[in-house]
């Protein structure tokens, strides 16, 4: 579990974070949302450690990022996945290096024994055959899938993913969606996703965090969502001409 | 200053910092020798024409040909000239392969991993450029073969006469004069380049600036390092 207590973050004076409480459950699908500039990459940066926060405190399982010495930093982050919105997969290295890396860099493991969890893992994001090739040489999802086996071949505690489907057509981001749900139950992982897609909000987002204004505005589930009568959710959910269409349907009965 | 005290912190694993050190090498220094060596192949060659050229008076013994050859490359052309060709090249390199990382988020998914990244992506370069003196000393090499080529074989002098001024007066010391710079260019083409390229900030059209910079500031450390060390080790 990661609990976020009166997080504040300022940039040149102008503040991004404005005493930012949440809480993120182990073992489910934990969603930021939020309309751009709401403050949720820079609220995933310091939860990553990457910003140091002007102030309050961010506690995982019970320990505070900011009294962590710097080794504890390191041996935190070992136990952290990663998934970059433009997948920032290692372009000097194979698809299969790409994903031992981890492996590689903190554990004893032999490279035949490395070679093999990274097979398993490429063959639980529904890859197969890509190990030789370089991440330029394979697709958007692909590459987002390979990223995904990377940030959790090591099988990681705590999972974040920063827009995991953006750019990808809606049955890839779908089948990424599942993935992450299905690795995050499976695993019992601890699992942040900040998300502007409101297909995979309703799709996975067991819990959903809205942020306005770099404050909590809303914290529900995917179920609970279309019941708010929160101005500033609503007002998110239904700038989509679908979900516009969803509400108008609900509202006459169907 | 800040940026090495980062480099020797949180050191990467040995076995894969051995590996990195290795590859290093081979982009920079190997992968060097070609450029290197052609262009001193020509400029011995260019220096001992242009000595010959100008050597009009008697009573200047044509050895001086491969005298000067051998002064002019040791002392300036092999250690600064080539490396402000390494500034170019090598320079370019470095900040380009650091700046597309910091661009393409590569350098924080190294920092999230829990590795140090200056120390993975700096260091090696730092421990390969060390073997810059052997690039420089198989650069001295060739642009005194270039020299010799040019004089005996344009008709300029004899090759007794070149071997002879070659032999003239030689200062052990010059050498080591030499190298004491060549490491000290290492190092700063190791390092000026890492820093513009760990720090930079924007898209690619930053990556492009950036390597251009660095190349400015490269030369720049270049020239007044080499007219300091002068200074200390031959004045």
């Amino acid at each position: 579990m990661i609990q976020v207590n009166n997080l504040r973050k300022s940039f040149n004076g102008e503040e991004i974070l404005k005493g930012l409480t949440a809480t993120f459950d182990k073992g489910k699908t934990n969603m930021i949302i939020g309309a751009s500039g709401s403050g949720k990459s820079v609220f995933l940066k310091n939860m990553l450690g990457l910003f140091v926060p002007d102030s309050g405190e961010i506690i995982y399982d019970g320990e505070a990022l900011n009294e962590m010495e710097i080794e504890r930093k390191s041996e935190l982050r070992k136990d952290m996945g990663m998934l970059f919105q433009h997948s920032a997969l290692f372009d000097s290295m194979t698809v299969e290096e790409n994903v031992m890396f981890p492996l590689r860099m903190f554990s004893k493991m032999r490279r035949k024994e490395r070679l093999e969890r990274a097979n398993e893992v490429l063959d639980r994001v529904n890859l197969v055959n890509l190990n030789k090739k370089m991440p330029s040489e394979i697709s958007g999802g692909q590459q987002k899938r390979v990223a995904l086996a990377r940030a959790v071949v090591n099988y990681p505690s705590y999972l974040f993913c920063d827009e995991p489907n953006s750019g990808l057509d809606p049955k890839t981001a779908t089948v990424i969606d599942n993935l992450i749900q299905e690795i995050t139950h499976e695993r019992d992982i601890t699992t942040v996703i900040i998300s502007h897609d409101m297909n995979s909000v309703m799709e996975i987002g067991e819990t959903i965090v809205f942020l306005k204004d770099g404050k909590l505005a809303w914290k529900g589930t995917n179920k609970e969502i279309f019941k708010t009568d929160n101005q500033a959710v609503t007002d998110f959910v239904y700038s989509s001409e679908l979900f516009k269409k969803v509400r108008i349907a609900q509202n006459e009965g169907f | 200053m800040i940026m090495l005290f980062g480099v020797f912190k949180r050191p990467t694993k040995g076995i894969v910092l051995k590996e990195l050190i290795l590859k290093e090498i081979d982009d920079l220094i190997i992968g060097s020798l070609g450029i290197t060596a052609f262009i001193s192949l020509f400029m011995g060659a260019v220096v001992a024409l242009q000595t010959a050229l100008n050597l009009d008076n008697p009573l200047i013994p044509k050895s001086l040909i491969g005298f000067a050859t051998r002064q002019s490359i040791i002392l300036e052309f092999a250690p600064t000239f080539i490396s402000v060709i390494m500034a170019g090249k090598v320079g370019s390199y470095i900040t380009s392969s650091i700046g597309s990382m910091r661009v393409t988020e590569q350098i924080d998914a190294l920092e999230v991993m829990g590795i140090n990244p200056l120390n993975y992506l700096v260091f090696p370069k730092i421990i390969a450029l060390l073997f810059y003196p052997f690039l420089i000393a198989i650069v001295m090499f060739v642009g005194v073969f270039g020299g010799f080529l040019a004089s005996v074989y344009g008709n300029l002098v004899s090759m007794e006469e070149f071997v002879i001024g070659l032999q003239d007066t030689f200062i052990p010391y010059h050498v080591a004069y030499a190298f004491i710079k060549t490491m000290v260019f290492g190092l700063i083409l190791a390092t000026i380049p890492s820093y513009h390229g760990y720090y930079m900030k924007g898209g690619a059209l930053e990556v492009g600036k950036a390597s251009t910079t660095s190349f400015v500031w490269t030369c720049v450390g270049i020239i007044i390092a080499n007219y300091i060390l002068t200074q200390l080790l031959l004045s």
